[in-house]
């Protein structure tokens, strides 16, 4: 694994972003990103899903015919019959395409058929692992929790690639309940599609004013960016090869090159850091949870660059 | 409609006896480690006492079902695989999973051991439960509180397995089994851990005018002084967003849906499960009868009585959740 070069992919979307900007984001990848896959398709709520449906072929054949791989994503938590139809039609008419699965239900319709394993299914173990491979999973985008002792662990078990999440805010948590449509006294029925107002999710503060989570729709994320950008080495020296990231507002063909050119060696990690300020507009990064330790932390060489 | 079962929590001896005598169908545990959701200081059964504990219950006509339900670490399976291999030996009517892997073990392993799907596996829909039947022989599957009453009949009409719900106590507001953000704050989290906001990371802080508490490095709420302090569970927490600060994700509240059981019962339900294996003998055994009798007067065709349960809750709110589509 570490002999062959690592791969880059962009993650899907997970905010509500307007339609526009949603597919001239995925276009603008397609054109410009030095990422070799590009996962498409909602995740967080099934009621955004329409507004960028009319757009999905175009942008599609736009990332195919930039030589990308395309993975379509499917919803992370499945409640009703709208749901589970909507699956079932990205599982049968997405035959030519990985499919990556988010709720266990898309495990099941894609089991004996390649497919990529997502970070909302619970892969914490080896057992778990090789279940899921034996049933076709051939990438498995690894829980956000896992320490590099347990990363070790499910690299060294093999079968399928690993892909690790490197950037952007942590998906943490998926409810039944919208927290955007709560905080503006609206409820998930009647939400007017709030969420759509905050690019990157809605701050959510301690009464003390610390800045802790974000809020987008039904899940709630860190504040903080997750940047793996200091541990890319670990990461390759205990073999994973594949590494995640999470679309953002800021120039994210700008950020994937600097993962790029770190990865190869062209760019150091101080360097990368000041590029990830410049596009998260200095949002703090962490890293904790690959360092057994709480997700929020900061540690390794991300924490011990000098400050300017 | 065949009567519910009530399935009662239990996190020491005292508390299991309380359970048993006060009515319960079947009492849940877990053992004293990492393996289930409910991994505090002092709780949970040795293998002696559950050993003890399955004499005490089947003497008189209550099961016993042991909670296996956080996800082993890679690289250490052992101690979630002794698990099963002592619930099994022992003589467990069922254990509850919340693992792909270890499920896949206990089928492989103990094919006779009953198996139930935990609420911490978020199963929350047909396909996804038919899958863990299929896979693992999967009989009864705790539903995610994610759920409306009509969305658990339609989908109790969809598959044939037994369904478990909750019907009073802690109530998790995120998809059980998908919430990291106790880790985010601690490093520690249900799913790896078995605790979620726990106690170890909770410092209160007396500023004079306001008591503070804190997770982590974060405050979770603060109280005035004519207030009582709760407990500061990450999810429960006031928070600012929007420049308004309020309880966001949920108020301190606990789910009470005991008025909704002749409506549970005509939705298919098998089993009603009561929250709280880290309660104490006295809440256990008031909640149980409580809920005793008005399984007891659901199943009759009677009024649900409305059990006065205040004491016990120490005056919290109680909500119906996801029951009720409004929540959302």
């Amino acid at each position: 694994m570490k002999d062959a070069q690592a791969k880059l992919s962009m993650g899907p979307v997970l905010f509500n972003w307007p339609a526009d900007r949603w597919r001239d984001f995925y276009f603008r990848i397609a054109d410009e990103a030095p990422v070799d896959t590009v996962y498409v398709g909602e995740t967080v709520c099934s009621k955004r899903a329409p507004f960028h449906a009319p757009h999905m072929p175009e942008v599609i054949e736009r990332l195919q015919a930039a030589g990308k791989e395309v993975v379509l994503s499917t919803l992370g938590l499945i409640m009703n019959g709208r749901e589970m139809h909507q699956l079932r039609e990205t599982a049968e008419g997405g035959a030519d395409f990985l499919i990556e699965a988010n709720d266990i239900a898309a495990v099941s319709l894609l089991r004996g058929r390649p497919h990529v394993i997502g970070p909302m299914i619970n892969v914490y173990n080896e057992g778990t692992f090789g279940y899921l491979v034996r049933g076709g999973a051939r990438r498995v985008v690894l829980p956000v929790e896992l320490s590099a002792d347990s990363i070790r662990v499910l690299a060294a078990h093999g079968g399928a690639e690993l892909e690790v999440f490197a950037f952007g805010r942590l998906p943490l948590a998926i409810s039944a309940r919208c927290y955007h449509a709560r905080s503006h006294d609206l409820s998930k029925d009647n939400c007017r599609f709030v969420c759509e107002r905050d690019l990157d999710g809605m701050d959510l503060d301690t009464l003390d004013g610390e800045a802790f989570l974000a809020v987008n729709g039904v899940q709630t994320m860190s504040y903080s960016y997750c940047s793996m950008i200091g541990d890319l080495d670990r990461l390759r020296e205990i073999g994973v090869g594949r590494f995640r990231l999470s679309p953002h507002s800021g120039d994210m063909v700008r950020i994937a090159a600097a993962f790029r050119d770190v990865l190869d060696g062209r760019l150091d990690v101080a360097a990368a850091d000041e590029i990830i300020a410049e596009e998260t507009g200095d949002m703090p990064v962490s890293n904790g949870y690959f360092h057994g330790v709480e997700g929020v932390a900061l540690k390794g060489r991300l924490a011990n660059l000098p400050v300017e | 409609m065949p009567k519910l079962e009530l399935v009662c929590p239990a996190g020491t001896p005292a508390s299991l006896h309380a359970a048993v005598d006060a009515g319960a169908d079947v009492v849940y545990l877990g053992f004293r480690d990492e393996t289930n959701a409910r991994n505090f200081p002092g709780l949970n059964f040795s293998r002696d006492e559950l050993r003890q504990a399955l004499d005490y219950a089947h003497e008189r006509g209550t099961e016993i079902y042991v909670a296996i339900n956080t996800f082993p670490k890679a690289g250490n399976p052992g101690p979630w695989h002794r698990a099963v291999d002592d619930a099994a030996a022992l003589g467990a009517d069922a254990v509850i999973l919340a693992d792909i892997g270890l499920a896949d073990y206990a089928a492989r392993t103990h094919p006779g051991l009953r198996r139930h799907l935990s609420v911490q596996a978020s199963a929350s829909n047909p396909e996804a439960i038919r899958f863990y039947k299929e896979a693992f022989g999967i009989r009864r599957v705790v539903l995610p509180r994610v759920l409306t009453v009509p969305e658990i009949a339609a989908l109790n009409r969809q598959v044939d397995i037994e369904t478990e719900v909750f019907v009073f106590g802690g109530l998790c507001v995120m998809a059980e089994g998908r919430c990291a953000l106790s880790s985010y704050a601690t490093g520690e989290s249900p799913n790896m851990n078995g605790v979620c906001s726990p106690a170890s990371h909770v410092r209160y802080v007396d500023e004079g005018d306001r008591m503070v508490s804190r997770l982590g490095n974060f405050t979770i709420n603060a109280f005035a002084n004519d207030e009582k302090a709760g407990y500061p569970t990450l999810c429960k927490g006031r928070f600012v967003t929007g420049g308004k600060a309020r309880y966001l994700f949920e108020e301190p509240v606990s789910l009470n849906a005991a008025a909704m059981l002749p409506e549970l019962m005509a939705a298919g339900v098998t089993a009603l499960k009561i929250e709280g294996r880290q309660r104490g003998r006295a809440y256990i055994a008031q909640v149980v009868a409580a809920f005793r009798a008005a399984v007891d007067a659901a199943a009759a065709g009677e009024p649900v009585p409305a059990a006065d349960l205040s004491a016990v809750t120490e005056g919290q709110r109680k909500t119906t959740g996801a029951y009720n589509k409004t929540w959302r």
